[in-house]
């Protein structure tokens, strides 16, 4: 009798572990949902901006010609990798961060541009749109990280591979491109 | 803590009822009252004790965007209300009993004062306070020990007066040394309860400060941000107007610091100024809480870390970012920063801002009601 009672207490214990370990595996998988999401928010943020910002620069910048095109076409392109996964988007949109920084390092040169309030504004946005980026990418990455270590640690791996819980891909910027630098030259 | 509050009330019950459950009940209900009053009340009425007053988005949107990004940061669900307080003192505090209802507000003071990392650093140190549940935790304990502070006065006054009267209530139901224990028992608790509780309070408070740093060092991944707001923070010395003792450890520094207060002892509801600094400036390897813990226990010279265990667990490197350059790409300076902070006071006031050609800026009261106005430079008359 005093058998049955045990191995019934512990088939119960291994019953609780495992619905809390399958619970925990979905509230991290939708932690990730959610980081993803907030990141899609600013990257859609980030595209509503720029025509707005190019707009208002057109008249001032009757020299930077090409960086304003550049801008242009990378957003074109970031918009098209929009329905790609995580690693081929943050290229295309590091691609676009890059050319953003070229511009906003040659406003230097137009003293009447940094006097504009419609452009102020705009800048003001635009840097916070970036820090929410890299704040989101942030936060994905670590919801990303605890996840993918709880689908592959065991015992919890066991419970995930059951269950199908696969892995996600981190949202990887190539550093050095970001860092780099934006180089000004004057002719 | 929660113990404490127990034992008054039971040698209470004990020694004026005859039974320790009356006294326990008395105890209970006057802390349920209490905390539900806090519970409910506790955020607006801290916000209305200060004279805090709402912003939105366009009133200051470099304010509202620096929540924001520290919102993202911490994973926040809901972006919380923010506030700020007309008073050249320097603080800032978090409020709100739970993250869905949450709150954080700041001096017009401080918002000049900071640069755009120092007031990302201080807003990620008050968003932690949201994040960690620290609010609700500091109100219960705060309640707590008030109804114990409560329970020993009126029980010292009673005990009191009535030995002053000549009568013990219970002399008549036999006594002997048993009774004499519990009374002894019983005072000496009195005593010492609200002492110990409020050391105990103190002490959770404090911890709660050390966690809120290693928060927002780990969320901005810049020490250095919060360090040197901290600094700015401490070379101040106006105290500020509508700061009470139940609130303080809300605020991100101690409203009622002295100049040159010695602040590493036990009745202090933050850890002191200079230390906290000390040890986000020594966090040279990253930004994770391991590294915070080890800086920590580099300052104190000690092996005990402040962080709990359970949450260092991760081992994974977080590594720092650089600083954003100082003047850069359009921050605003410190006049610039003044001449924003109080355009969004006078228009919170309901004031209207009328730009005169030759460039002044007229600030009209809302109870003027003539439709034109002139200016005092230029004499031009302007439509209201």
């Amino acid at each position: 009798m005093a058998w049955y009672i045990i191995v019934g207490v512990i088939v119960i214990l291994i019953i609780v572990v495992l619905i809390a370990t399958y619970n925990k595996l979905v509230r991290l998988r939708n932690q990730v949902k959610n980081a993803w999401a907030q990141i899609d928010v600013q990257l859609k943020r980030r595209h509503d901006l720029i025509p707005n910002l190019i707009e208002t620069v057109k008249g001032y910048m009757k020299h930077e010609r090409e960086t304003l095109e550049a801008i242009t076409k990378a957003r074109n392109l970031a918009q098209q990798a929009a329905s790609s996964g995580p690693g081929a988007r943050a290229k295309a949109e590091t691609e676009l961060s890059s050319a953003l920084g070229r511009l906003l390092a040659v406003v230097e040169n137009y003293p009447d541009l940094k006097a504009n309030q419609n452009f102020l504004a705009l800048q003001e946005e635009l840097t916070s749109t970036e820090n929410k980026l890299s704040f989101s990418r942030q936060y994905y990455n670590d919801s990303v990280l605890s996840y993918n270590n709880r689908t592959q640690m065991f015992p919890s791996n066991i419970v995930a591979s059951m269950t199908g819980f696969k892995a996600s891909e981190f949202f990887e910027v190539s550093v050095a491109e970001e860092r780099e630098a934006p180089k000004v030259s004057f002719p | 803590m929660g113990l404490l509050l127990l034992l008054v009330g039971y040698f209470l019950g004990l020694y004026f009822f005859g039974s320790g459950i009356g006294g326990l009940i008395i105890a209970l209900v006057v802390w349920g009252v209490m905390s539900l009053v806090a519970f409910f009340r506790g955020g607006n009425i801290l916000l209305t004790l200060s004279r805090a007053k709402k912003i939105s988005r366009d009133d200051h949107p470099r304010l509202y965007n620096v929540v924001e990004e520290m919102k993202i940061a911490s994973g926040l669900e809901k972006m919380p209300d923010i506030y700020i307080i007309d008073d050249p003192a320097l603080n800032a505090f978090a409020t709100g009993r739970d993250p869905n209802r949450a709150a954080v507000a700041i001096t017009s003071g401080l918002l000049q004062k900071l640069n755009r990392d120092q007031l990302q650093g201080v807003i990620a140190h008050e968003i932690s306070h949201i994040k960690n549940r620290d609010v609700l935790l500091m109100a219960i304990t705060a309640v707590l020990l008030g109804t114990i502070v409560i329970l020993a006065w009126y029980a010292t006054r009673i005990l009191f007066f009535s030995s002053m009267a000549g009568g013990r209530r219970s002399s008549s139901s036999g006594g002997g040394s048993g009774q004499l224990i519990i009374l002894a028992v019983g005072i000496v608790l009195i005593i010492l309860a609200p002492i110990m509780a409020q050391l105990i309070y103190f002490a959770i408070s404090r911890k709660r400060e050390y966690l809120a740093d290693a928060s927002s060092a780990l969320y901005t991944r810049y020490p250095e941000g919060l360090a040197s707001a901290l600094e700015k923070l401490a070379a101040s010395t106006s105290q500020l107007k509508s700061a009470n003792k139940a609130t303080a450890p809300m605020y991100i520094i101690n409203p009622f610091r002295k100049k040159g207060m010695r602040a590493s002892n036990l009745t202090s509801t933050h850890p002191p100024i200079s230390e906290r600094i000390r040890i986000l400036r020594s966090m040279a390897g990253g930004a994770s809480f391991a590294n915070y813990d080890q800086s920590y226990r580099q300052v104190h010279k000690a092996d005990k870390g402040v962080i709990a265990r359970s949450a260092l667990t991760t081992v994974e490197p977080v590594s720092l970012r650089a600083a954003t350059p100082e003047a850069g790409e359009g921050e605003p300076d410190q006049i610039q920063r003044a001449r924003d902070t109080s355009a969004v006071l006078w228009q919170l006031s309901s004031y209207k801002t009328i730009n005169c050609a030759c460039g002044t800026k007229l600030r009209v009261p809302p109870k003027f009601k003539q439709s034109k106005i002139k200016c005092p430079h230029c004499g031009r008359i302007n439509p209201i």
